[in-house]
């Protein structure tokens, strides 16, 4: 583990690893790390024996709930979500994007139903490599670049 | 089968469980008692007088009764009632619901609401999905099979809701498709994806003229949308070109010509008469897919 990070250990907190280069701001942005008073460490471009290139984050004393970690695998699919407890590794995950996406994303179609009706947005992973999801409802299918839009606060 | 929501929900072997089930339902065309005591009702928050009156006919001639509305500007819905408490209202009188609405999505969230079943009559752009089940009925009872045909779709391809599912369906067959279109209102990549994906052979050309030179055994004609255009000019100069008349009868030689209608000026009366036109058939073929999936809905099957 030592080896593997740039920046110095955390005591408590959450490591997020092998994130797509160039995705730890996209990443921070999602998780609103700006807007949170954590201390917070960005790699970017780290030299990674197992993908050529990763980003690392690392957020002192805050554990990342199933949401979150939800959120993040929508643009870092391959990142690895480790929880710290006094410099050990108490819990390592690695994100899923999940069959299912609920309430995390808002639909790209101004005419779909969950902008009208209360309702919480459903979208089903049709692939994740390159990433399309379809929304359950209204079935318009997002890409990435839509994922991105989607995942920010309006 | 709870509800009949989109066309993606059916692989071939439920397609065809359709068709078979809609040509023994023509053998009840003149009146049964499948549904007598059961209630449809239809909610059509947008009017279509052609697809609310084929659901209409359908349920009376399976001997059961038609509550509904056909526009929401009298219903609580002007005042502001979400689709989810409308459509769980209409659950308490009645045994099915069809429903057609505005937005996209509409009728998958009528039906996760309500545990009656629900038929989708078109929500917004997405899907229509008993239009298509017609269409491929259509075909099949008037060429006698699907697999192994090459059929043509002509018009608007990029905002036709029907041609795009019409694809959809027909990529569970051994099918050629040939899209022809002006090239702003192409077929949609994430629509040639799908059909690539599932080896599906299509070309795509911009011209009539071109058909003169490849077989098709059915002309899908759809609309084209003044509205579509940002450039009236473009409209005025595309229009006339995917216009059948007698003379388009030399490209199109013996393909038979199906649209979904209404029509405006796209095929000319003069092809009514023709043995090419399948149109008003097809608007025929309405009924008797409907009625079977009222009745299988409802617990039929033969």
């Amino acid at each position: 583990m030592k080896k593997e990070l740039k920046v110095t250990a955390i005591k408590d907190g959450t490591v997020i690893d092998h994130i797509t280069p160039g995705k730890a701001f996209e990443v921070a942005r999602i998780l609103e790390l700006e807007d949170s008073s954590a201390v917070v460490s960005l790699a970017i471009n780290v030299s990674s024996g197992k993908s050529g290139r990763k980003d690392i984050i690392k957020i002192e004393n805050k554990e990342l709930s199933k949401g979150e970690v939800d959120r993040i695998s929508l643009v870092a699919p391959n990142a690895t979500v480790n929880i710290i407890k006094g410099y050990e590794v108490i819990d390592k995950k690695h994100v899923e994007i999940p069959d299912k996406i609920v309430g995390i994303l808002s639909c790209p179609n101004k005419n779909c139903i969950t902008k009208y009706d209360p309702v919480e947005t459903k979208f089903l992973l049709e692939s994740s490599d390159p990433l399309r999801i379809r929304c359950y409802y209204c079935e318009r299918v997002l890409t990435e670049e839509d994922v991105k839009k989607g995942l920010t606060k309006e | 089968m709870k509800d009949v929501i989109s066309i993606k929900d059916f692989d071939r072997d439920q397609i065809e469980q359709v068709l078979q089930n809609a040509e023994i339902m023509e053998g009840f065309i003149q009146g049964t008692d499948i549904l007598q005591g059961k209630i449809l009702a239809t909610l059509f928050f947008e009017p279509s007088t052609r697809t609310r009156l084929s659901f209409e006919s359908a349920m009376k001639r399976l001997g059961g009764k038609v509550i509904g509305f056909s526009e929401s500007t009298s219903t609580s819905v002007a005042k502001g009632e979400t689709l989810q408490d409308t459509v769980k209202i209409a659950e308490q009188y009645s045994d099915i619901i069809v429903i057609r609405h505005p937005q996209d999505g509409s009728a998958r969230l009528a039906a996760e609401a309500v545990s009656v079943p629900v038929i989708n009559a078109g929500d917004g752009s997405n899907q229509h999905p008993t239009q298509t089940l017609l269409d491929l009925y259509t075909i099949k009872k008037e060429l006698g099979r699907i697999d192994t045909l090459s059929v043509g779709m002509m018009g608007d391809l990029k905002y036709g809701r029907t041609v795009h599912s019409l694809a959809y369906a027909l990529s569970w067959y051994d099918i050629t498709l040939q899209f022809l279109s002006p090239p702003s209102l192409e077929m949609p990549v994430h629509i040639k994806e799908d059909l690539a994906r599932k080896s599906i052979e299509f070309e795509e050309i911009s011209e009539m003229e071109d058909l003169k030179d490849i077989e098709v055994d059915v002309l899908y004609v759809t609309r084209i949308q003044k509205e579509r255009f940002p450039d009236i000019e473009e409209y005025e100069k595309v229009k006339g070109c995917y216009r059948i008349t007698e003379e388009s009868l030399d490209y199109i030689k013996d393909a038979k010509i199906m649209h979904p209608l209404p029509r405006v000026d796209e095929i000319a009366p003069e092809i009514d008469e023709t043995p090419n036109a399948l149109y008003f058939k097809q608007a025929w073929n309405g009924v008797p897919v409907r009625m079977t999936l009222l009745a299988s809905l409802l617990g039929w099957s033969p």
